[in-house]
């Protein structure tokens, strides 16, 4: 083909222009099996490049091998919604002098979007591209569905490489990310494993206090007042929130409710709903598994967003702006309905900040389900770790104890309790917790900053420290 | 998992993965639970997960009964 860019991975990091202290970015599709980053840092680390800032969507336990690139100064600074694993745990422990920052996803899309998070060369997965670069995220070798995190990045980066396991002849359509966007394409063995991105089919959870979680969640969105036909949802991937799905589902058979949409990480469950009638139609920033990652491909209903246009608080044409009731969970939640999902009650990091900001703060109903304890890890707290989502977002606490309502939002804790069901005062649950448990001693917190949290509107929401 | 050795003293070697937050009070429940049986010299390996203090109560009274052969239920 005239005009092809297709060119070696080694060619296409030279074309790029990129420089030592320049900002490479990579999405996080594929999650536990992206194969991309270590890929891509790898060669940069063997031409020689030092002190780039690796701007992820999100990193996971795959992206270990980032820790030895870290030590030889290839990476001096990382920005991403979450971190889990080795790395995480080297990065608490005080790997990185820079302090990694951390944004939502729509936070994310905002930075890029404003200019706020400058991106000099993206590095974006796909399982399919044309010789162009009009890339999709469904392939023969494998299958993530929605690219919509990498959206903003093939958009507003300077410089944008497509790398695919699946050259497909031109052109590749409908796609996700557009050839007038790529500067190259690249062509490797593989890009990622789609098995690791959902565990195995979806099933339905079998713990019994998932079981009486989702059931509590199920009940207060059906008496929230927003359980209406065409009201609009977005659930996690948790067992409880899962299960909530369930619940709900019957209830909308039995009432005849219809939902508008279902918006986010999209699941088997919500397609399931969707192919029933129940959910008119699906937004996905993210498939969540393959049976997602199929749906998207084949049905005009199930629509890809980018990042922007599902989350940014910047951007009012979010869809998150549209969105009536968001399940959530939680690692904790404070007296102040506070929640922490990124930094464990060890201090060191192990979550992701994802799209738990953008949803609670737009939706109008936020719901976190919890419960009380995790073993010896309190759930309830009297402060937060880490401040993640303000509680001023968070409307509504279920816990295996009972439900606690945000005192700003007394017309729920009305409807709930008029429903018949345990609403209890949010420090009782702390109390509850704590006299089971007994009160932790303080956590062995240094005195570097590793790691800041950004707000969705860009400012600094909290800093975490290194742990001893 | 908690086991019992003889040795001078109760000495407590803790494992546990909350050991940040709740050490103190892990060794506290098991020098509780050793001393209300009379056990005065031991040597204690607990290997903990996170366990609320009743399971720790119940492994310690459990691994003292089996190292004495004293049976504290049944006497």
């Amino acid at each position: 083909m005239r005009n092809s860019k297709l060119v070696s991975l080694e060619e296409a990091i030279k074309r790029s222009g990129l420089q030592n202290g320049q900002t490479i970015s990579f999405h996080h599709h594929f999650r536990g099996g992206d194969k991309v980053v270590n890929l891509v840092v790898d060669k940069l680390a063997q031409m020689g490049f030092k002190d780039l800032k690796l701007a992820a969507s999100s990193l996971s336990d795959v992206h270990a091998p980032l820790i030895e690139h870290i030590k030889a100064g290839v990476i001096t600074g990382i920005s991403t919604s979450g971190l889990r694993g080795a790395l995480a745990d080297a990065i608490s422990h005080g790997l990185l002098a820079e302090p990694v920052v951390f944004r939502s996803h729509g936070g994310r899309g905002s930075a890029i979007a404003n200019g706020e998070l400058k991106i000099d060369v993206a590095f974006l997965g796909a399982s399919s591209s044309d010789e162009l670069g009009n890339a999709t995220g469904h392939g023969s070798k494998s299958i993530c569905g929605s690219l919509g995190y990498a959206l903003p990045d093939a958009r507003y980066a300077k410089h944008v490489v497509v790398i695919t396991d699946d050259l497909v002849a031109y052109p590749n359509m409908p796609q996700s990310i557009s050839a007038a966007d790529v500067e190259s394409v690249v062509v490797v063995d593989s890009v990622g494993d789609s098995s690791k991105i959902a565990a195995g089919a979806i099933r339905d959870s079998k713990n019994p206090r998932d079981i009486l979680l989702a059931k509590q969640a199920a009940k207060v969105i059906i008496n929230s007042g927003y359980f209406q036909d065409g009201f609009s949802i977005q659930t996690g991937t948790g067992g409880a929130s899962l299960a909530a799905v369930k619940y709900i589902r019957e209830e909308m058979l039995q009432r005849g409710i219809k939902a508008s949409f279902a918006l986010g990480g999209i699941t088997a469950h919500m397609v399931k709903l969707h192919e029933e009638g129940l959910i008119g139609k699906l937004i996905d920033v993210q498939s969540f598994d393959k049976v997602a990652a199929e749906s998207i491909a084949v049905d005009p209903l199930h629509k890809e967003v980018s990042a922007v246009e599902y989350a940014s608080g910047q951007h009012l044409g979010s869809a998150t702006h549209a969105l009536d009731i968001v399940i959530l969970s939680a690692l904790e939640v404070d007296t102040q309905f506070n929640v922490n999902v990124l930094v464990g009650s060890d201090g060191i990091i192990r979550g992701a900040i994802g799209g738990h900001q953008d949803t609670a703060a737009d939706s109008a109903l936020s719901i976190i389900v919890c419960p009380l304890l995790r073993g010896r890890i309190p759930c309830v707290v009297p402060k937060v770790t880490t401040l993640i989502t303000p509680g001023k977002s968070v409307d509504v606490v279920v816990t295996e104890y009972g439900i606690a309502v945000n005192p700003g939002r007394p017309e729920i804790k009305e409807k709930l309790e008029d429903a018949g069901l345990n609403v209890v005062d949010i420090k009782d649950l702390a109390a509850k917790a704590s006299s089971i448990i007994g009160t932790p001693d303080p956590l062995p917190f240094g005195n570097k900053v590793v790691g800041v949290v950004m707000n969705r509107d860009g400012s600094v929401l909290d800093k975490i420290y290194n742990i001893e | 998992m908690v086991t019992i050795e003889p040795g001078e003293g109760l000495q407590i070697e803790l494992q546990s993965s909350v050991a940040a937050q709740f050490g103190r009070q892990i060794k506290a429940v098991i020098t509780e639970t050793l001393e209300a049986l009379g056990v005065k010299d031991a040597h204690v390996q607990a290997i903990d997960k996170g366990a609320l203090d009743c399971t720790i109560r119940a492994r310690v009274t459990a691994a003292a009964v089996r190292a004495t052969g004293k049976d504290v239920w049944k006497d």
